[in-house]
């Protein structure tokens, strides 16, 4: 018989709730696992606790957005992906900037997204950043028109392994030439 | 794409610095010019190629190339020249600008080029950041979310209701609705359809309704109140609703089951 009380089987039993969720589960999911009270802080060490007993295996215990789940060491990525050959095309780089526009500039209109690229912007691009899950609606800007703001979704953080958007990698700046001379 | 820093020798000399008058072959042009992300983009990278400094950009120069690669695109009537023609106006206007004499009391007037070179700057940035973001591992791709197999089940299953109990309820429904009676005048063509789109629809934004909340026992008529009922029987009957209660005489809840 499990009991709560005891710290292993308290381990054990955030293990397997965590290894059968299809998706992240919250400090406040994992409390709902104990009818009894139990503290954050002490949930919180628990889970640092089973970090450490995954250390040497194959799965990893990581925090995202929304949540804890295992996932897979990454160097198993290549290997794992031979498994399903029909892998998820490239996304054009039309993509790639809008969506990195949305994740650094939120909340943003459309309007902005096409002053920074300098070209109009395809709305099934929006669409499809949309579908995916990455972006949504947050609002509308208080202008003529009032043209909606985009932002991303906890399920960008998710999927990109992240916590919250200061992980996101620094921008890095306009690097400038060593040796500028030219003139008119 | 096309920035491989220069790292060639002739006779034996390093030599960094692409000659500034290097001729582009218009074929090979062509090859390039669709992978342009717009004017921006095709600008930092004439910048890049011809080894312009980005805070002192020599306009002409840099008008003059951006023209020919604008032209080049009419040519082979590219869709997107509209947003390259209104750059080039832009980089014309500047050009004049700089070319104006500065009466001495607005000396301290912005460069013409600031605006251009602070929306390149933005433009790079964002490039970068779009390169980052494409490679970062991310689930689907990379990264693989462990699921083991375990066959969820969810911890009180809501007990069945059964026929006497919704007649019951049934009834009730018809009780008050007697005591709202109206006199009514005409006739109404009530399609028991079209209230199980009425009701689906309800569910599907309210999620659980109480049986009895589904009949408005003030407003409608007796008619009404039935082909209701008949719509709520038949979605059951087709399992698109399921309706659950608790304990005996308790409030029966109505939800979709979908």
């Amino acid at each position: 018989m499990l009991e709560a009380n005891n710290l292993k089987d308290i381990k054990n039993i955030l293990e397997a709730a965590l290894l059968t969720s299809h998706q992240p589960l919250s400090l406040d999911d994992l409390l709902r696992l104990f009818p009894e009270r139990m503290e954050r802080t002490s949930l919180r060490m628990m889970l640092d606790e089973l970090k450490q007993d995954w250390a040497e295996r194959t799965l990893e215990l990581v925090e995202v957005a929304s949540g804890y789940r295992f996932q897979a060491r990454l160097e198993y990525a290549v290997f794992l992906a031979r498994l399903n050959p029909e892998k998820q095309g490239k996304y054009s780089r039309a993509l790639l900037e809008t969506l990195a526009i949305i994740a650094y500039r939120q909340p943003v209109t459309r309007g902005d997204i096409e002053d920074i690229r300098g070209v109009a912007i395809n709305q099934n691009l929006i669409r499809q950043l949309q579908e995916r899950d990455w972006i949504d609606i947050v609002g509308q800007r208080d202008v003529p028109g009032r043209p909606s703001l985009y932002a991303t979704t906890q399920h960008f953080l998710d999927d990109l392994n992240l916590r919250s958007l200061d992980e996101l990698p620094e921008m890095q700046n306009f690097l400038p030439l060593e040796n500028p001379t030219l003139d008119l | 794409m096309i920035e491989t820093p220069l790292n060639a020798k002739i006779k034996g000399e390093a030599f960094t610095e692409l000659p500034l008058d290097l001729y582009i072959p218009p074929d090979a042009l062509e090859v390039y010019l669709e992978s342009f992300e717009g004017p921006l983009d095709l600008l930092l990278y004439l910048i890049r190629k011809h080894n312009l400094d980005i805070l002192d950009i020599p306009m002409a120069e840099l008008t003059r190339q951006y023209m020919q690669y604008v032209d080049k695109m009419h040519a082979i009537k590219l869709e997107l020249a509209g947003d390259y023609l209104l750059m080039s106006a832009m980089m014309i206007e500047i050009k004049s600008r700089m070319l104006l004499p500065k009466p001495a009391e607005i000396e301290s007037e912005e460069d013409p080029r600031a605006e251009l070179v602070r929306r390149l700057m933005e433009y790079e940035i964002i490039k970068l950041a779009a390169q980052q973001l494409d490679e970062m591992p991310k689930v689907g791709d990379d990264i693989s979310v462990a699921s083991a197999y375990y066959q969820h089940i969810s911890q009180i299953k809501p007990p069945d209701v059964n026929l006497d109990d919704l007649a019951a309820a049934w009834r009730n429904v018809l009780k008050r609705a007697s005591h709202f009676e109206h006199h009514k005048v005409g006739k109404a063509e009530l399609s028991v359809r079209e209230h199980m789109s009425i009701i689906l629809r309800r569910l599907k934004t309210e999620k659980l309704v109480e049986f009895s909340n589904l009949f408005d026992v003030v407003q409608d008529g007796i008619p009404k109140l039935v082909v209701c009922f008949l719509a709520i029987l038949e979605l059951a009957r087709e399992g698109l609703l399921r309706i659950t209660q608790q304990a005996a005489f308790s409030p029966i809840y109505v939800q979709s089951n979908s």
